[in-house]
């Protein structure tokens, strides 16, 4: 059963196709990495996954079931371009929040577990609106993994992430990957990206390129899907 | 019942965030109190004629102080992009919208009760002859006003104009309910007993009401997810 089957995908920003006729799946368990040039329309299909957004045309399955249905959305993990979390609130009251939304049983306890898993228990009750860039991405990225999803949506999850965030971001997908969550993740980091990945989905102006398996050319020269796939 | 925790929760971190800040009822309170004081430069206190038309001054003030509040709504959001945090949660979009109302309403109620003895000092009103049916007409005019507004601060919230296209987006659709809240008030304030005809003003507010409650219920996910 794939985690996300896409049929026939099209989305219009006014007459502009940002996406044309995109088909296909993701297993479930696997990580892929959705790459593009930019304006290609990852972050469109991230966003159509997520439930952020609906197709103009075709079919879209997620966790077996419809994006925008509560259950489904309980089990998506998403962390967009934007971190996602209140300046006028502390840390713990974000996390809290987020916690009582995704409706987990204890989101005081598990805002606690996730301010020492992401090294912020120290600024527990300090604003974001005066935490350091890094502590807000690594508040943004224990906001987006706090509930366990079964399917994790990045959108350039490493761009502008300082080392203490990376290790931390890289060290939570691992662990995502052991219980066999499924991670879609666009970015422009290819190498970083390529190692990590299973599979890769490129795309070009809209229009699928490729789909398939993290082949070892690949791994071994990143620019190797472009210049076989990528645009003329 | 989920729900309504759902939507509450959404209230607590709006009510939060405002109180901390005070930015939206500040600048709310200080306008509408700035508006009451002009007015009693130009309006003499004592004429029979400014007692008729202190329902619609009364109106006019909450409106104008209540679009300050609802242009902020979801434009709070878009900091960090949180609003597409929100609507990546389970939150339904009837509970966001619900919730959004809620944190609103109670910030709109909150300048009525402060502008309320400010109004009644100001034009020499008595105000407090029928304080129970007054609260009545005034909670019932703020929900109708809240419902409006953050349902049309919801579709502005991407626009540049927004702080100009809110106001006169809402108040066209206000006018039946406003119509209503400006006859009860003046009827209420003025200290006259309601006749039969005037309960037809209430059943215009609570209809108004519920109708558009109900309808921003039912568009809030088309509205919420392009």
């Amino acid at each position: 059963m794939p985690a996300v089957a896409i049929d026939g995908v099209w989305k219009y920003y006014g007459d502009y196709p940002a996406l044309r006729d995109i088909s296909f799946e993701i297993d479930a368990g696997s990580c892929v990495a959705l790459l593009g040039r930019n304006g290609a329309g990852k972050t469109t299909l991230l966003k159509i996954m997520g439930g952020l957004s609906r197709a103009a045309k075709g079919r879209l399955s997620v966790l077996d079931g419809d994006t925008r249905t509560r259950a489904v959305r309980r089990r998506i993990g998403l962390l967009g371009h934007g971190i996602g979390v209140y300046e006028e609130l502390s840390a713990r009251e974000n996390l809290e929040f987020f916690a009582r939304l995704q409706g987990l049983p204890r989101p005081k306890d598990t805002a606690a577990e996730w301010l020492e898993r992401t090294g912020l228990a120290v600024s527990r009750d300090t604003l974001v609106r005066e935490f350091s860039r890094g502590m807000r991405q690594r508040l943004a990225v224990g906001r987006a993994f706090l509930h366990d999803p079964d399917l994790l949506l990045l959108d350039e999850p490493f761009t502008a992430l300082d080392d203490r965030a990376i290790a931390l971001l890289q060290k939570l997908l691992s662990g995502a990957r052991a219980r066999g969550a499924t991670i879609v993740m666009s970015t422009h980091q290819l190498r970083e990206a390529l190692e990590l990945a299973t599979n890769v989905v490129l795309i070009n102006r809209g229009r699928l390129a490729y789909c398939g398996p993290r082949t070892v050319e690949m791994l071994a020269d990143p620019g190797w899907l472009y210049r076989n796939y990528g645009e003329a | 019942m989920r729900s309504l925790r759902a939507a509450w929760v959404v209230a607590g971190k709006d009510l939060r965030s405002e109180l901390r800040t005070k930015e939206t009822l500040n600048a709310s309170l200080s306008f509408a109190l700035v508006i009451l004081l002009l007015f009693s430069f130009i309006l003499d206190p004592d004429s029979q004629t400014v007692r008729a038309m202190t329902g619609g001054l009364l109106w006019l003030v909450f409106m104008f102080a209540g679009a300050l509040i609802l242009n902020r709504s979801f434009a709070r959001e878009l900091p960090n992009d949180c609003l597409e945090a929100l609507i990546a949660s389970p939150l339904s979009g009837a509970e966001l919208f619900l919730g959004k109302c809620a944190a609103n309403f109670v910030l709109l109620v909150l300048v009525e009760v402060i502008c309320l003895p400010v109004f009644g000092i100001f034009y020499n009103v008595r105000w407090m002859r029928q304080p129970g049916l007054l609260f009545v007409v005034l909670l019932l005019g703020a929900w109708a006003l809240t419902i409006i507004g953050t349902m049309f601060s919801a579709l502005t919230v991407n626009l540049r104009l927004r702080e100009l296209m809110l106001p006169t987006l809402i108040y066209p659709f206000l006018v039946p309910a406003l119509m209503a809240a400006i006859q009860l008030t003046n009827v209420l304030i003025g200290g006259d007993t309601l006749e039969k005809d005037d309960y037809i003003w209430f059943r215009v507010l609570a209809g108004f009401d519920l109708i558009f409650t109900l309808l921003g219920m039912a568009l809030a996910e088309s509205v919420f997810v392009g």
